[in-house]
């Protein structure tokens, strides 16, 4: 029996108080049943003695006072999976949304978790080889990573991510893999260009879509990442699948906390957003990885967009502080027509050194992006120099700086939506692109290394 | 022992109404789960606590236990090479017993109450000890003898003593004094937030060698020192501090992973093992205990795991080692503050942090030092604290980077910029400072050469000038500046990039001993010397700048420990390749 209350006494924005409660449980799920009969569904934010504050999932307008009914379940908001949930369209708190049959519950998880054991853990080692050069080459893709791509507003990130998503896969192998997808706030538009091209892909069959679009109610995308991740840590460590997780758009899960957190009137950290911003998102990204033991593993794509393409805005700067790396694009190689538009010196794969190198990409792989790296830093630098004083205040190796950075934009960075290279031809490349410069110049490389990969870059 | 209920639940903080005594800071069991928490606040019969663990699910009415005791860790053998969550819950018994996630209300002791340890007594039966004196040692890892020593408060005469084998429970000792008969065993346990006390603290001299050439030649921190990592994320803080944990000469190493990435602290499990201690031979993991408390792991435990991780290497201090304790980041503890200064609905400070920020960082810091350590042989011990502070934006004007500039000696500023450019470690070598500089420049006169303090004020000199000489170039374009002005820029380019840069990643590269370090830098000294001799000749600047053994300079950072004649070899070719045959020497290049 569900204890049901009628003795709402405030609403304020997703805000619901309740008097009167007995036994109410901290982060226990409720139902909220409107005047016009629907229901929707909220959680215990705080409770003290007999009174009960709630945030509802649904927008709280049409409730009164009077008329609006909470009733308490005692357990905390769940998700029923099984294998039947591949392929397989649920809403932001999990309710399927196609016209698929109910799922039969395996079992019934609360969407919180439980923070893995730092002892439990494996470090991620294995490339994913995503058949991008800007990834692969410089900031690659480990399995088990998180690695998000910080956008702006209006950048290709939603084809990115897919691109990922079509041509991800560890070399040599052929375990089985499962994608989800977690729309917290995007549009229709948006939602749809991921539905279609997981369905021309056929890749819809080992898809998971969990949807909040822009109109949903925006305190319901709070459960939304969690709803994918308890898919996730379900398929990964219980049916040993290599799942890769993407959660498009981070910046509106961010703003329905702040909604909540202003609702509350709790001190607000930098620009508006709570204090406790870095730890609720590191409950989010931290249900990442590789576990001891276990076959499965899950990697995570957030995409998030940085308001005012500000790196430093909390969003992207908390968030890049638990994650591990980042893929930044640049509205400047987008406003060029250079596609990807990787923004490559400020984007970084933590994960990089464990996941390259002999046996696994090349050994020459470490020195060769450290080296495209520093090269492509310094062209950088001198092609502003010489917007500013003219190409004849640049030293010799300067200009030759500069047309290397060039010629690194045109043909590493850029690449076609639908072309995916292998790290040989990726490496190769480089190799060719390094050649431009004077070999003295080459400090992070290994001699043997350029008799061994420069000729034949030269030869071609 | 008392009862109380819960009235209230706000994500970690709970209060709770009806503990008979309760006093600040006691240990608390909170609902049928038996949560571990925290007084942190007492205001008429309500008392708010701190839970260390997940609080869903709880709620007014559930049962409140009060202890007595404050937080408290476990000292004895068989710390070392464990890893704890904040509350010195072990990790690794917790995943063989309850599986790969942390779950609710698990109570397992910090040290193995199974595991025998050889005791070798060190005193008789008779003899007078004072706190602190040793009672006996155990040998706990191939690196590390184990001191056991007279409990802080308690002196007398030894009346039972003996040699064997035992467990941390059981007896080793009895000591009769003033207030009776006091048995002693192994394992001994001391409150958090309570300094261990010493009897003398000292001003540090001796440095704290690293491995790392920027932070030991320019940058250096003192035995019993203090330094901070401020810098945006990706700058690399995470792996300076492991590779100080990793090569630095201290004995025993705590590292206190608090509020950051879980892949971390496997990293460091996973490595540890195999790497190999430059000064003992032996496996890393031998003198290192890692205190995990991830940021997903809960965030009161967070806030109380600095103070375990310092209580822990006080302990290896009083025994009379040399101890490095390293927390990533104490920006994460600093939030945990905040977010329960919070709840408490406390007067928010500046950004929201409470008012007293600033003393709890102070006092954490002051922990530190090199201290004659209790009992009545005189020995020394030290704890150098290192700390990473991750400031919102890389902007270090935020209250947490501004509060520990106030107290600690040693500031390695991270830039984002040097990290784009993969310069590691991304250190600022013109805004970074040491105040140890003066005080350890004996130990590198006397220990390594006595032209060292004079090599390092040149190096920085000709850094400092290239800084200049950038902004000229940057108006007026590179070609303008004189040819004793582009020798600067290339010697200051050699010392960035044959010196600074240390890649944390190459087995060559990882660590450096100071007379390598010494060697290295002199090399890249004496080349700009010489060539800048050789301009005051007359000879091209583009000559100079093409001389082969610049190449030779540029890898010999990867030159083995073993091989530093060969640095012999490459000083004499500098002159060979550079001074056409002529008789004289340059004067500034006397003597070194
Ligand atoms: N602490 C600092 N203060 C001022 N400028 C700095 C600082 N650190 C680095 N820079 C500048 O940042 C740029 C990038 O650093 P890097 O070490 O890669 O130099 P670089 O010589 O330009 O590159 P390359 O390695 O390709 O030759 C350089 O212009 C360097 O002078
Ligand atoms: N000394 C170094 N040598 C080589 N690479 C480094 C070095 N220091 C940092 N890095 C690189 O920078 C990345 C970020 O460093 P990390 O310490 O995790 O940053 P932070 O802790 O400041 O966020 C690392 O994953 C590594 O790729
Ligand atoms: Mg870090
Ligand atoms: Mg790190």
């Amino acid at each position: 029996m569900l204890k049901e209350y009628l003795t709402v006494k405030e609403i304020v924005g997703p805000l619901i108080l309740v008097e009167g409660v007995e036994g109410a449980r901290y982060n226990e799920l409720v139902e909220v049943e409107f005047p016009d009969g629907s229901v929707g569904l909220g959680n215990v934010l705080e409770v003290e003695e007999n009174l009960v504050l709630l945030q509802s999932f649904e927008a709280t307008s049409g409730l009164n006072v009077s008329q609006t009914r909470v009733r308490f379940t005692g357990k905390s908001l769940e998700l029923p999976v099984s294998r039947d949930i591949l392929g397989r369209v649920f809403d932001g708190l999990g309710r399927p949304m196609d016209k698929g049959p109910r799922i039969i519950p395996d079992k019934r998880l609360d969407i919180n978790g439980n923070p893995i054991n730092p002892y439990a853990r494996d470090y991620p080692t294995d490339f994913i080889q995503t058949g991008i050069s800007a990834i692969d080459g410089l900031n690659p893709l480990v399995r088990g990573q998180k690695l998000p791509i910080f956008s702006g507003s209006g950048l290709p990130h939603s084809r990115l991510a897919a691109q990922i998503a079509r041509q991800s896969g560890v070399l040599g192998s052929e375990e089985e893999f499962a994608v989800i997808f977690a729309a917290m706030g995007i549009t229709f538009e948006e939602a749809d260009f991921f539905i279609q091209e997981f369905r021309s892909t056929a890749a819809i069959e080992r898809a998971v879509l969990f949807i909040n679009l822009a109109d949903d109610p925006a305190i319901e995308r709070i459960a939304t990442p969690r709803m994918a991740l308890t898919a996730a840590e379900y398929l990964a460590f219980e049916l040993d699948m290599h799942v890769l997780v993407i959660l498009i758009d981070m910046t509106y899960y961010c703003e329905a906390l702040r909604e909540i957190s202003a609702a509350r009137k709790e001190v607000p950290g930098r620009r508006g957003y709570p204090g406790y911003l870095y730890t609720d998102l590191a409950t989010i990204y931290e249900r990442a990885g590789r576990i001891k033991e276990a076959k499965g593993s899950i990697t995570q794509i957030p995409v998030l967009t940085m308001p005012d393409d500000d790196k430093t805005h909390p969003i992207p700067d908390l968030t890049g502080y638990i994650t591990e790396g980042q893929i930044i694009l640049s509205r400047d190689l987008n406003r060029r027509g250079i596609y990807p538009p990787v923004d490559v010196l400020p984007s970084l794969s933590r994960l990089k050194e464990k996941g390259i190198g002999e046996g696994k990409t090349r050994e020459d792989h470490s020195p060769l992006s450290n080296q495209l790296f520093s090269a492509y830093a310094r062209g950088k630098e001198a092609r502003e120099l010489s917007v500013i004083l003219g190409e004849a205040a640049l030293s010799e190796v300067d200009k030759l700086y500069v047309r290397f950075s060039d010629q690194f934009e045109d043909r590493f960075i850029r690449q076609g939506e639908y072309e995916d290279r292998p790290i040989e031809e990726t490496l190769t490349i480089g190799w060719e692109l390094l050649g431009l410069l004077p070999r003295a110049e080459l400090k992070r490389v290994k001699e043997e290394q350029i008799k061994k990969y420069m000729q034949r870059g030269e030869a071609d | 022992m008392s009862e109380g209920r819960i009235v209230k639940v706000s994500g970690p903080l709970v209060v709770a109404r009806g503990l008979a005594n309760p006093k600040m800071y006691d240990l608390v069991k909170v609902g049928e789960n038996l949560l571990m928490g925290e007084i942190i606040e007492l205001r008429g019969d309500f008392a708010s606590i701190q839970v260390y663990e997940e609080t869903s699910g709880l709620g007014p009415g559930d049962q409140v236990i009060d202890t007595g005791q404050p937080l408290s860790v476990e000292l004895g053998p068989g710390l070392l090479s464990s890893i704890y969550d904040g509350v010195q819950r072990p990790l690794d018994v917790i995943r063989d017993k309850y599986g790969n996630y942390v779950t609710r209300g698990v109570e397992e002791p910090g040290l193995d109450r199974a595991r025998r340890w050889h005791f070798v007594p060190k005193v008789k039966k008779g003899d007078r000890v004072v706190a602190g004196d040793i009672l006996g040692e155990v040998e706990e890892t191939t690196v590390i003898t184990h001191r056991v020593m007279v409990p802080p408060g308690m002196e007398g005469t030894v009346l039972q003593i003996q040699e064997g084998e035992f467990t941390v429970e059981e007896e080793v000792a009895v000591i009769s004094t003033s207030s009776g008969e006091r048995p002693v065993t192994m394992l001994q346990r001391w409150p958090v937030r309570k300094a261990r006390p010493y009897i003398e603290k000292w001003a540090p001299h001796q440095p704290l060698v690293t491995g790392q050439r920027i932070v030991d030649t320019f940058f250096p921190i003192a035995k019993g020192g203090t330094a901070c990592v401020p810098g945006p994320f990706g700058s690399g803080k995470t792996v300076l501090q492991h590779a100080i944990a990793k090569w630095a000469d201290s004995q025993v190493v705590v590292f206190v992973g608090c509020g950051e990435r879980g892949n971390e602290m496997t990293d460091v499990l996973l490595e540890f093992p195999e790497l190999t201690d430059p000064y003992s031979g032996e496996p890393l993991l031998k003198r290192t205990i890692l205190v995990a408390n991830t940021s997903n792991m809960p965030v009161a435990a967070r806030e109380a795991s600095v103070y375990t991780g310092i209580t822990l290497a006080e302990y290896y201090r009083d025994m009379g080692y040399n101890v490095t304790l390293q927390a990533d980041s104490t920006s994460r503890w600093a939030e945990a503050l905040r977010e329960i200064s919070g709840r408490l609905e406390e007067m928010p400070g500046e950004e929201g942090y409470p008012a007293y920020l600033g003393t709890r960082l102070a006092a954490f810091y002051e922990r530190s030092g090199k201290v004659i350590c209790l009992g009545s042989d005189n020995r020394e011990g030290s704890v150098s604290v290192i700390g990473s502070v991750s400031p919102p934006g890389g902007d270090l004007s935020e209250p947490v980077t501004q509060a520990t500039l106030r107290v600690v000696k040693v500031f390695w500023g991270l830039e984002d910029r040097l990290a784009f450019a993969r310069h590691f470690p991304a250190i600022n070598w013109l805004n970074s400072y040491s105040l140890y500089l003066d005080k350890t420049e004996d130990y590198w006169r006397d220990e390594v050469d006595p032209v060292f303090p004079d090599l390092r004020k040149e190096a920085m000199a000709i850094l400092q000038r290239e800084a200049e000489l950038l902004e000229i170039a940057r108006l007026v374009g590179v070609e303008a500046l004189s040819p004793q002005e582009r020798l600067i820029m290339e010697s200051a380019k050699s010392i960035r990039e044959d010196f600074l840069q240390q890649n944390a990643f190459d087995d060559a590269d990882a660590f450096t001993s100071l007379r390598k370090q010494f060697l290295l830098l002199r090399l890249i000294i004496s080349f700009h010397r010489w060539a800048q001799d050789e301009l005051e000749k007359g000879k091209d600047i583009q000559e100079l700048i093409a001389a082969p053994i610049r190449e030779d300079i540029a890898r010999a950072k990867f030159i083995p420990e073993d091989q530093l004649h060969r640095f012999d070899d490459l000083e004499k070719r500098i002159r060979e390749e550079i001074v056409p045959v002529r008789a004289e020497v340059p004067s500034e290049n006397r003597g070194t």
